[in-house]
């Protein structure tokens, strides 16, 4: 190259490959960009079609029959509490007692074996965890809230064990040992140390397992759907739930459906969101708060 | 970590009380590690016991077989897998440098504030509902598409395969079908792409900008080099969230048992064929027919999931030059 006669002003190469540069700086940002403006139109579209149907009959009137305007998605709002509820509680002392094991006691190969069996399980595509409590409740028996559940709790497991297992490794390993040192059992230490140090961690974990599970529609659909248009609250009738009515009321031809449907988005999206958002929020402050600790 | 706790003297308990509860607590921490695992094994067990009957009239054939009649008694994978091929395919092809660009724009070239925002928002659509993606699927995006994006497709691609035929008026197909899961797979694909992009040592960034490389070249040079193997399991998982995704395909694809190369036709995955038959398997046959799909599915994101590991590991592995 002869850097002495392009000193001074860039020679024509050298322009060349500042312009590629710049344009694939341009394509980088545009690319970010389009990502924002894929949410943003989502939730505006969501927002301008929804909050026009949002009312309190909405919430606490069962549905109108079809074709009829008025009523609300009420057995839907206590169906999905319900369900997501019993789900939670499965799930939250497996995942936590799970990731306690992983973190405290296993040898490092069944150690490695139960993460790769969470991997696994977290990678199982949700219509297919449906099918397989199909399988085992519902053929036998039949349809019912806690089926639901049942599939939804799969779901979160592997969520709530991994970010707990996340959350048990930040806590200080001095705490650790300082209470070994004064000979507190093994049993006492996780219960009045590990835990107590931790469980600010482990509620946002479950929290975003929830606002995953809450917005979960395939593994209800062979579960919880088969449902009466009255509100419900007992567990072992299916219970109808927001996701599905969203699924159902979009294939309807009708438009006042529609319209519902995209209320009960509304009301699905900005719980889903402002958990996760929540969520993230607290586990930064918690994750600063054990990082002082130590 | 510094010392394992089980390395540690612990085991010298003050009370008989305590070593006995220490047990229980081992044991009662040990069940439901094993839940995963024994769910794990359940699931493919009971999965296959399921489709047992459908294996024995159709076999392996199955696969094979163009068919989804549920009056005559004859069932078929073809379409459903072949559907769900070229819509994943689609969308990983369209997803892959949208995400990369966006992991290389949040690890190199947003400025700090700009970033967290903006990352933050991309995680935030991967937390999107997919019911409520298919909703906007079909209400919003499908007319779209019909109106504005489709006929340019038309008139300028026409003459290949993929885009002959009428545009479809409501905007169902797998086009559309791609472009949801696109969407659904990019934030997946750029958060994992931005913490490789982020864990590339500063030195060698810093080294090559320092020889006088443009910002761009040294991404080229040094940041996706050494990324590579991490990016390729980040698609493959992209690919497995593709092939698994079931109901906002089902909503926005049309729903439609034949295979066409074009893409403004209706069709099925497996996914969204399981999906869409929630209220009408009638027959123990149509019912064993559907789970022998949800087998054929499982089978295929247990072997994406598993090379997506195995590709970490190996990674993991260069990284720490094995030790």
């Amino acid at each position: 190259m002869s850097a002495a006669a392009s000193w001074g002003r860039p020679s024509p190469r050298l322009r060349r490959r500042k312009a590629v540069n710049l344009l694939m700086e341009a394509l980088a940002t545009v690319a970010a960009l389009v990502a924002v403006a894929l949410l943003g139109t989502v939730i505006v579209s969501v927002l301008r079609r929804g909050l026009p149907a949002i009312s309190l009959d909405f919430f606490t009137k069962a549905p109108a029959g079809f074709g009829a305007p008025g009523g609300g998605l009420a057995n839907a709002f206590a169906g999905s509490l319900v369900i997501v509820a019993v789900a939670a509680l499965i799930a939250l002392p497996v995942g936590v007692l799970t990731a306690l094991y992983l973190s405290e006691f296993a040898p490092k190969r069944l150690e490695e074996t139960i993460r790769l069996a969470l991997d696994v399980l977290n990678g199982i595509p949700s219509i297919v965890i449906g099918i397989f409590v199909f399988g085992i409740l519902v053929l036998s028996h039949q349809q019912s809230g806690l089926a639901g559940s049942f599939a939804l709790a799969i779901i979160m497991l592997p969520l709530i064990a991994r970010s707990t297992q996340e959350v048990l490794r930040v806590v200080p390993e001095t705490l650790r040992e300082a209470s070994y040192a004064l000979g507190v059992s093994r049993w006492r230490t996780v219960v009045g140390i590990i835990l107590p140090a931790s469980i600010g961690g482990i509620m946002t974990g479950t929290m975003l397992a929830v606002a995953r599970a809450a917005g979960e529609t395939a593994p209800l659909l062979f579960t919880s759907s088969l449902t009466a248009p009255f509100v419900t609250w007992d567990p072992r009738q299916p219970l109808q739930s927001v996701p599905l009515t969203i699924f159902e009321l979009s294939e309807s031809p009708d438009p006042l459906d529609h319209a519902r449907a995209w209320a009960a988005a509304l009301a699905l999206i900005s719980f889903v969101l402002l958990a996760s958002l929540l969520s993230r929020a607290m586990l930064a402050r918690s994750r600063r708060k054990l990082g002082q600790v130590g | 970590m510094s010392v394992a706790p089980s390395a540690l003297p612990a085991r010298v308990p003050r009370r008989a009380g305590d070593r006995v509860a220490d047990v229980l607590f081992h044991g009662l921490t040990l069940i439901p590690a094993l839940a995963a695992l024994a769910l794990v094994i359940a699931i493919g067990w009971k999965v296959a016991d399921g489709s047992r009957l459908a294996f024995h009239k159709f076999g392996l054939g199955f696969v094979t077989t163009a068919a989804w009649d549920p009056v005559k008694g004859v069932f078929g994978a073809r379409d459903f897998i072949l559907g769900t091929a070229l819509t994943s395919a689609i969308a990983l092809v369209l997803a892959t440098p949208i995400a990369i660009a966006i992991g290389l724009y949040l690890s190199e070239l947003a400025p700090r504030g700009v970033r967290d925002v903006i990352g933050a928002l991309v995680e935030l659509l991967a937390a999107i509902p997919s019911v409520v993606v298919g909703l906007w699927g079909i209400l919003v995006l499908g007319p779209f598409l019909a109106q504005h994006l489709d006929p340019v497709l038309k008139s300028a691609l026409g003459w290949t395969p993929f885009f002959k035929g009428d545009i479809p008026s409501a905007g169902t197909g797998m086009l559309t079908a791609a472009v949801v899961l696109t969407i659904m797979v990019v934030p997946i694909v750029a958060s994992i792409s931005r913490e490789l992009f982020q864990s590339v040592p500063r030195e060698l960034e810093e080294g090559a900008l320092a020889l006088g490389l443009t910002r761009w070249e040294m991404v080229r040079g040094v940041v996706l080099p050494s990324a590579r193997p991490g990016i390729a399991a980040a698609v493959i998982l992209g690919l497995g969230r593709a092939v698994g995704e079931a109901i906002a395909v089902t909503q926005v694809i049309g729903g439609f048992a034949g295979v066409s190369l074009s893409l403004f036709k209706p069709g099925d995955t497996l996914a969204s064929r399981i999906a869409s038959q929630y209220q009408g398997a009638s027959t123990a046959l149509q019912v064993s027919a559907l789970v022998y799909l949800a087998a054929i599915l499982l089978a295929i994101s247990l072997v994406v999931n598993l090379l997506a590991q195995v590709i970490v590991r190996r990674f993991e592995f260069q990284r720490t030059g094995g030790s």
